[in-house]
């Protein structure tokens, strides 16, 4: 079975083909072979969406993965995501999920809730 | 007074004005919304800084790194303010302002910078048929309620049009648990990002039909969108017959487009180019009324928020230069775009700036996967440079000395395919 890949290293997004043996074509450059290597093998993503808050002037805070998450975690890592409540005013970096489903990724703020000039 | 009043506190306006108060000016920003950062707050997906920073964030971080110099550098601002008139008389700018707190209040300056953004095209701007029910909404519309407020606007959603906000929409909506049942692109290429393509679209398996749009759109009883009707185009974009695809949707979301906000120049008498549908410029942003500088997505449709960052930072610098200096001549000559260009800024050099390099930024009307750009002038080549996987979606920005040039006639710039 034969698999195609669009790269999305850089914006000429090349057509790569993988065959039954693995072998590679359709790059135009090494750094296509790297990223089909690691779409075949354990592909990820970086996952970011938002959380409730108490706060009426913020209602929905937004956050991200700190690191890039499975690809087949993603679905999970929404579901507990979005059972947080956020209680008070955190700051960018801020981590509201340590670890989420036993991995090494954090869930962090990315947005400051205190800064002036910015809510 | 102030010395240069800035219009918009979005990605441009915070790098213009944090430009021009490092050039020792008293500058002013008036901002209509609440917080600073304009449409960066409600953009929380990555991928923005690269070119900045040389690192990812999400458009909240990136905003947050220069709300954080401008709070810095203490420069004054005025926000949930909206400037709603701009008039010039014996070289002061008088900006009418208004406020619940405040009510209407005028502010006086010597320069101006426009950084208003760009507004969505909506439903009324294409020629769609069909009935005219809720659930018809543009994408970034849709972006707000779900990234700021805290409402999915609808269920079951279809989207037309694949500029990028409406592919990272379609993501979006699919994680917070909407059916995206696929993506209509009128064109026979897409008009977002490849990257968005694979990582929005075949990442949740949405489908996107190319040289499709909506041929139908149809309401139930209570005026709420029930289904669409898309339909295959042929070359001249007429729906061919037989190809029509009904989908049960409770929400169409619009991605057509994106036009610069310039209602504020209104009443001064500044030269539009049709093409980028905003004033047109020289090379220090400067429109053809002098001391009114106009950058970001309110001067040209941008795809990556970087070029806009270091485009205002450039215009705030020049607005701070035309205070310092009186220009005496006022010398233009034309950039004319030829073949295979969309549009090009500026439009003009004017010889009374004095730069060493001449910036240039264009857009190509169509893909062509190796091209030679030459800017030539008197049919005597300037610059020229090796282009490769040119396409409509990516603005491409080049840069040369230009000192040499005939001040009487014009350069043109074209793309030859290779």
């Amino acid at each position: 079975m034969s698999k195609e890949f669009i790269c999305i290293v850089c914006p000429r997004g090349c057509h790569i083909h993988v065959d039954k043996d693995m072998n590679i074509t359709g790059n135009q450059c090494k750094r296509g072979i790297d990223y089909v290597r690691t779409e075949m093998t354990a592909p990820k993503r970086t996952l970011t969406t938002t959380v409730r808050t108490i706060f009426e002037d913020i209602p929905r805070v937004s956050v991200k993965t700190d690191k890039p998450i499975a690809k087949e975690l993603i679905y999970q890592a929404m579901k507990e995501i979005n059972e947080v409540l956020v209680k008070k005013r955190l700051r960018i970096g801020d981590v509201i999920i340590p670890e989420i489903l036993d991995t090494d990724v954090n869930i962090v703020i990315t947005k400051s809730m205190e800064l002036e000039g910015y809510q | 007074m102030y010395e240069i009043i800035v219009i918009g506190g979005g990605a441009s306006g915070l790098a213009a004005a944090i430009s021009a108060k490092k050039a020792n000016k008293k500058v002013l920003l008036i901002e209509r919304e609440h917080s600073l950062g304009g449409i960066l707050n409600q953009c929380i997906h990555n991928g923005f800084g690269l070119e900045v920073f040389k690192e990812e964030y999400t458009g909240p971080e990136y905003a947050y790194k220069y709300i954080e110099e401008f709070n810095d550098l203490n420069i004054d601002y005025l926000t949930d303010t909206t400037a709603m008139n701009l008039v010039k008389r014996d070289n002061i700018y008088t900006v009418s302002v208004s406020s619940v707190k405040n009510g209407l209040l005028d502010y006086e300056c010597e320069a101006i910078i426009i950084s208003s953004g760009c507004y969505e095209r909506t439903r009324g701007q294409i020629i769609m048929p069909g009935d005219r029910p809720n659930g018809v909404i543009t994408a970034g519309s849709a972006q707000r309620y779900l990234n700021i407020n805290g409402y999915l606007v609808g269920k079951r959603v279809f989207i037309l049009g694949s500029g990028d906000i409406g592919l990272i929409m379609a993501r979006r909506m699919h994680l917070e648990g909407a059916e995206v049942l696929g993506v209509a692109e009128i064109m026979p290429y897409s008009n977002g990002l490849t990257r968005n393509i694979v990582q929005c679209l075949n990442d949740f398996e949405i489908p996107l039909y190319l040289s499709h749009t909506v041929t139908n759109v149809i309401s139930d009883e209570f005026k709420r969108l029930k289904s669409i009707v898309i339909q295959a185009v042929d070359e001249n974009f007429n729906p061919i017959e037989g190809t029509q695809k009904a989908f049960d949707v409770d929400t169409l979301l619009l991605s057509i487009g994106l036009i610069p906000d310039i209602t504020l120049l209104d009443d001064l008498s500044v030269e539009v180019d049709p093409k980028t549908k905003s004033a047109k410029i020289n090379q220090a942003y400067e429109t053809s009324v002098e001391g009114l500088f106009i950058c970001g997505n309110s001067l040209q449709v941008h795809d990556l928020v970087d070029n806009v960052s270091k485009e205002s930072e450039r215009a705030g610098r020049c607005a701070a230069m035309y205070l310092d200096k009186v220009i005496k001549t006022r010398k233009k000559i034309n950039i004319v775009p030829k073949k295979n260009i969309l549009f090009v800024t500026p439009q003009f050099i004017d010889f009374g700036w004095e730069f060493t390099d001449l910036i240039v930024s264009f857009r190509a009307n169509k893909k062509i996967e190796k091209a030679l750009l030459k800017i030539s002038q008197n049919e005597k080549v300037i610059f020229q440079k090796r282009l490769f996987f040119v396409v409509p979606a990516e603005m491409e920005t080049v840069s040369f000395p230009y000192k040499d040039l005939d001040k009487e006639s014009d350069l043109v710039i074209e793309l030859e395919e290779l």
